[in-house]
Order: C-alpha cells, then sequence, then structure tokens
C-alpha cells in the first residue's frame, strides 16, 4: 500500500508535467486541426531557458531574490519566452501555409521540430545538462510512512493552480466559449464577431507558454535535460491528449493525469523496462473501446 | 426613406462557378424583406456575401449607407447585422446559456447588457430558459432553430438575416417560427428571410424577390407576387393544384 501511494504521488507528479504539456497540443488541434508536432521542442526550449536563467544568472537571482524567487523568475521567463516563440513559430511557420491544406501545415510542423531540436543543440551543446541542485532545498516529508519530497509539492500546486487556471479560462469564460465555438465551426463563430486570428494568437501564446513552464518543472524535478527531450515529453504527451479525447480540454487534463499514475505504476508492479509498454497498452485498449477518448463526445447535430 | 441594406450588381463565384451573376436589392428600415428559391438558387450564398463570409467579386453591399465590401466577417455584427444560418448551427457541445452569450461576444464585457439582452430572448423562447444548462446539441430541432434565432438576437441587430428557419420542421413548430419572426419585425428590427415556403415567407414578409440560378427573376410587394402566375406555378403549387381540377 505504501508502494502504491508513493507511486501514486510520482505519477501525479510527472502527469501533471504532461497534462501541462498536453493542453498545447490540445487547443491547437481543436481549432486549427493541426498537430503541432513543435510543441514538444518549444517545451524543451522552456526548459533550456530556466536553465540558463537558473546557472547563468544563478547568483544574481538568488542573492536579490532569493531561492524561491530564482524559481519563480525560472518560470516566467520560461513561460513569457515561449509563449512568444509559440506566436512566432504561427506566424512564420504555419500561417503561410494554411491556405495549402492540412498536411502542408504538419510537415511545417515537422521541420519547425527538427530545426528547434538541432537549434537547443547548437547553443547549449548535446550533452545533458544538469539544473543546479538548490533551487528548492532537498527536503522530504513522511506523513503516514508516505515520503513526498518538497519539489513535489511544489509542482503539485503549481501544476494544480495552471490547470485549474486554464480549466476556468476555457470552461468558464465567454472568451473560452468563444475558443470552443471557433473549433467546432469557424464561420459561425465569425458569425458571432469572434476574430479567428485574436483565438490563434490567445492558443499559441498559452499552450507553448504552459509548456515552457512545465519545461522548468521537469528541469527541476529530474535535473538533467538534453536537447532530445522534447520529442520524449511530446510523445507522451500527445498520447495524453489522445487518451483523454484530443480538442477536449478537460481530456487533456485528465490523460495527461492518468498517463503518468500508468506509467509509475507500470514501472513498480511490471518493470520499469517495460512502463512505456504498459503505458501505450492501456492507451490502444481505451481507443479499441472509446475511440475518441476518455472524454471524447460527439453530439450528433439534430436537423 | 433611404434603405437599410443595399445591394448593387452582386456577383460571387466559388472558384469559376458563378453562384449569384449580378443581383441587386433593397431592404428598408422595419421591412421584411423575402428572398424566395429553389434548392441551389444562391439564397444562402447571397446572406453569406451579405455577413462577410464570402469574397464579393464585384458590385457593392452597402449598409445604413457604408459599404460592406472587404469588412470581415466578424466586424459586420458590429454594424448591426446578425446573420442566423442554414442548418441552424448551433454550437453542440455548448449549453444553451453559453451559445445566446456568444451571440453577444462583442458586448461580452458588459455583463447587463448581455444578461438584459438574455432575459428579452428568454421572454420570447421560455423553453431555452429551461434548457439553459444543457448541452444544444441534444435540443429538438425546433428547440435548436429558436436558439439560433435568440443567439442572433443577443448582438441587439438592426437587421436579422434568417437562412431557412423553417427547414425541416413539423407544421406547428413552423407557424409558431413565423410569429416568432413577425414578433422581432414588430420591435423594428428589419428581417432579410430566406425560405423555401413561399406560402409561409409571403405571408409575413412586405416584399419579396424570386432567385432563380444566381439571378432575381421577379420582384414585387407580397401580394402582387401571391397573385403572379409564374410564381403560383413554381412555388405556391399552383401548378400541382391545376392538375387536380
Ligand atoms: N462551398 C461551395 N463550393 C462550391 N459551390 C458551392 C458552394 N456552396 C454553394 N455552391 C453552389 O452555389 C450554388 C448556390 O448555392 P446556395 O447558395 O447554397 O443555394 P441555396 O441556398 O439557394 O440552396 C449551388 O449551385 C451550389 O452548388
Ligand atoms: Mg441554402
Amino acid at each position: 500500500m505504501r508502494i502504491f501511494l508513493e507511486q501514486m504521488i510520482n505519477g501525479l507528479t510527472i502527469g501533471s508535467f504532461y497534462a501541462l504539456i498536453a493542453l498545447g497540443y490540445s487547443m491547437v488541434y481543436g481549432v486549427m486541426k493541426l498537430i503541432n508536432f513543435a510543441h514538444g521542442d518549444l517545451f524543451a526550449l522552456g526548459s533550456y531557458l530556466g536553465f540558463t536563467l537558473l546557472v547563468w544568472g544563478n547568483a544574481y537571482v538568488t542573492t536579490n531574490f532569493g531561492l524561491a524567487g530564482g524559481m519563480i523568475a525560472a518560470m516566467l521567463i520560461a513561460a513569457i519566452g515561449i509563449g512568444m516563440a509559440g506566436i512566432l513559430v504561427e506566424r512564420i511557420a504555419y500561417r503561410p501555409i494554411y491556405p495549402a491544406g492540412r498536411l502542408p501545415a504538419v510537415v511545417s510542423a515537422l521541420g519547425v521540430s527538427i530545426f528547434l531540436e538541432n537549434m537547443i543543440m547548437v547553443i547549449w551543446g548535446p550533452r545533458y545538462q544538469a539544473y543546479p541542485v538548490n533551487v528548492v532545498p532537498t527536503v522530504r516529508f513522511e506523513i503516514g510512512g508516505i515520503h513526498i519530497t518538497l519539489l513535489q509539492i511544489i509542482i503539485l500546486i503549481l501544476s494544480f493552480i495552471l490547470l485549474a487556471f486554464l480549466y476556468y479560462i476555457i470552461q468558464k469564460t465567454t472568451f473560452g466559449a468563444a475558443i470552443r465555438a471557433s473549433a467546432l465551426d469557424r464561420d459561425t463563430a465569425a458569425l458571432m464577431g469572434i476574430n479567428i486570428n485574436t483565438v490563434i494568437f490567445f492558443i499559441f501564446a498559452l499552450g507553448p507558454a504552459l509548456g515552457g513552464t512545465a519545461g522548468v518543472m521537469v528541469g527541476m524535478y529530474y535535473r538533467q535535460i538534453s536537447f532530445t527531450m522534447g520529442w520524449n515529453y511530446g510523445l507522451k504527451a500527445f498520447t495524453a491528449t489522445i487518451l483523454g479525447g484530443i480538442g477536449n480540454i478537460p481530456g487533456a487534463m485528465v490523460g495527461g493525469l492518468l498517463l503518468g499514475i500508468f506509467e509509475m505504476l507500470g514501472s513498480a508492479y511490471i518493470s520499469t523496462a517495460y512502463k512505456d509498454v504498459f503505458v501505450f497498452l492501456i492507451l490502444i485498449l481505451v481507443l479499441i473501446f472509446r475511440p475518441r477518448g476518455l472524454l471524447g463526445e460527439k453530439i450528433a447535430e439534430k436537423v | 426613406m433611404s434603405a437599410l441594406l443595399k445591394i448593387n450588381n452582386l456577383h460571387i463565384f466559388y472558384g469559376s462557378i458563378e453562384a449569384l451573376k449580378g443581383i441587386s436589392l433593397e431592404v428598408n428600415e422595419g421591412e421584411i424583406v423575402t428572398v424566395l428559391g429553389a434548392n441551389g438558387a444562391g439564397k444562402s450564398t447571397l446572406l453569406r456575401a451579405i455577413s462577410g463570409l464570402l469574397p464579393i467579386k464585384k458590385g457593392k453591399i452597402e449598409f445604413e449607407e457604408k459599404e460592406l465590401n472587404n469588412v470581415p466577417a466578424f466586424e459586420i455584427v458590429m454594424r448591426g447585422i446578425s446573420h442566423v444560418p442554414e442548418g441552424r448551427k448551433v454550437f453542440a457541445t455548448l449549453t444553451v446559456e453559453e451559445n445566446l452569450n456568444l451571440g453577444a461576444f462583442t458586448d461580452r464585457k458588459n455583463a447587463k447588457l448581455v444578461s438584459e439582452r438574455k432575459e428579452r430572448v428568454y421572454n420570447l423562447f421560455p423553453i431555452l430558459e429551461k434548457r439553459k444548462n444543457q448541452l444544444s446539441g441534444t435540443l429538438s430541432g425546433g428547440e435548436q432553430q429558436m436558439l439560433a434565432i435568440g443567439r442572433g438576437l443577443m448582438s441587439n441587430p438592426r437587421m436579422l438575416l434568417l437562412d431557412e428557419p423553417s427547414l425541416g420542421l413539423a407544421p406547428l413548430l413552423v407557424k409558431q417560427i413565423f410569429k416568432i419572426i413577425y414578433e422581432i419585425n414588430s420591435q423594428g428590427i428589419a428581417i432579410l428571410l430566406v425560405e423555401q415556403n413561399a406560402r409561409k415567407a409571403l405571408g409575413i414578409a412586405h416584399r419579396g424577390y424570386i432567385l432563380e440560378t444566381g439571378n432575381i427573376s421577379i420582384s414585387g410587394l407580397s401580394p402582387e407576387l401571391k397573385n403572379n402566375k409564374k410564381v403560383q406555378e413554381a412555388y405556391l403549387g399552383g401548378a400541382a393544384l391545376k392538375k387536380i381540377k
């Protein structure tokens, strides 16, 4: 039982990374019907931006703002920087290509992904880089025999706040309804006075901003980052998106958290080497019985 | 009286196919004007051109004496035109209330205004208030049409474009919808009504135009159209009646 609960906590922690990244895939797919393959690499870029600030600016930031200040600054820089990068990618690599159809845009997305990955390698080198140890003090709590670190608590709380914030925007505000409406029917959304370019701007800023923040969290959690991390996490987060139902915002959150939990339970009870097999097996099963994903739904329009 | 909406020699193309071949029409303040025509005549194309969803190849559309050519669709609604599209096009996975809120999207910052307008829509269609938290895709066809019209009213338009509101509805519901269109018009909102149900449409419209494969063939006051032989034969079931005789 103790192992189970600890693995649940570990699973929720990495699951919240997946969920934060998955939202970017899901929002962009919902509105653009485009799988933004560059999203995973934007996440990686966010991790490196945070790394740069914490390592190169460590002395300055921590002396002036303290340890917590350094962490928050790294996340803010990653969120803002990657949000802007997301907008830039849309403007440069996608917008000119939309008129040519959906497939060329997907190819362009793959191109951006390869470009970003190589750019990270050129700037920061092909070897692993390590986040500083002292960003969050290594404190471990024991609650009823279950261990949880201070960093895990911080990550879980921060992720929960970010997920709740996004859920609120998308599901509870009129602007969020406008985003969902644009995903369903762009012409009719325009008849409501919704400017699709504003919606596109918003999703390409917010999705990558959340991904970039997750990049800093991953750096702090695992400490090692590499230029290929965009693909690994991107693939998992994309899987989470499909698991939850692509285009569905709560689905991306649930999918991400579940995927993290499956992965950790799989590695505890089956084998670490086969944990990914376990994860994808579950995905396949879900898709066989619920092709639209766990929360994906389709309500037939009555005529 | 100057025309509220004035269309002059409008040509619309889909690729190389010319769907509207030089159409002129007017809608005056406070009027109900109907455009009748068979399937594929170009009725929806006309409405989509007015609301900015289709590029205008040639000709001119003016509303309140201001040109609408090249105004993007999302700005047209701010000019005071609201388009209720063919097939209702409610946002199926959004609730009834969310659909209505989106109708007032451009005024979303003014919560008081939005809820006042919603009250008015609920007065007009009490069933929508009962269903306000339901996903609109689960409504019946008639309820969806009411929602589409209600959503169209949420922007407080000067003019409403209605694309076949009676399509696929049972006779009793058709009657109810037309009664409500009449009521909306009596509140001072001009209406451009596209229909295949000529009898009903001419019953409430002041004037009408007959659209045949991209051209306006006949136009006039509703009583004139009702008495026109060609209109009777083609659109009011006149031919069928004669055969029975
Ligand atoms: N998206 C489109 N692409 C190509 N042709 C179209 C398109 N929409 C409509 N058309 C054609 O334009 C003509 C007018 O269509 P439409 O305006 O929908 O007619 P109506 O609403 O009167 O039934 C038809 O011949 C139709 O086939
Ligand atoms: Mg039509």
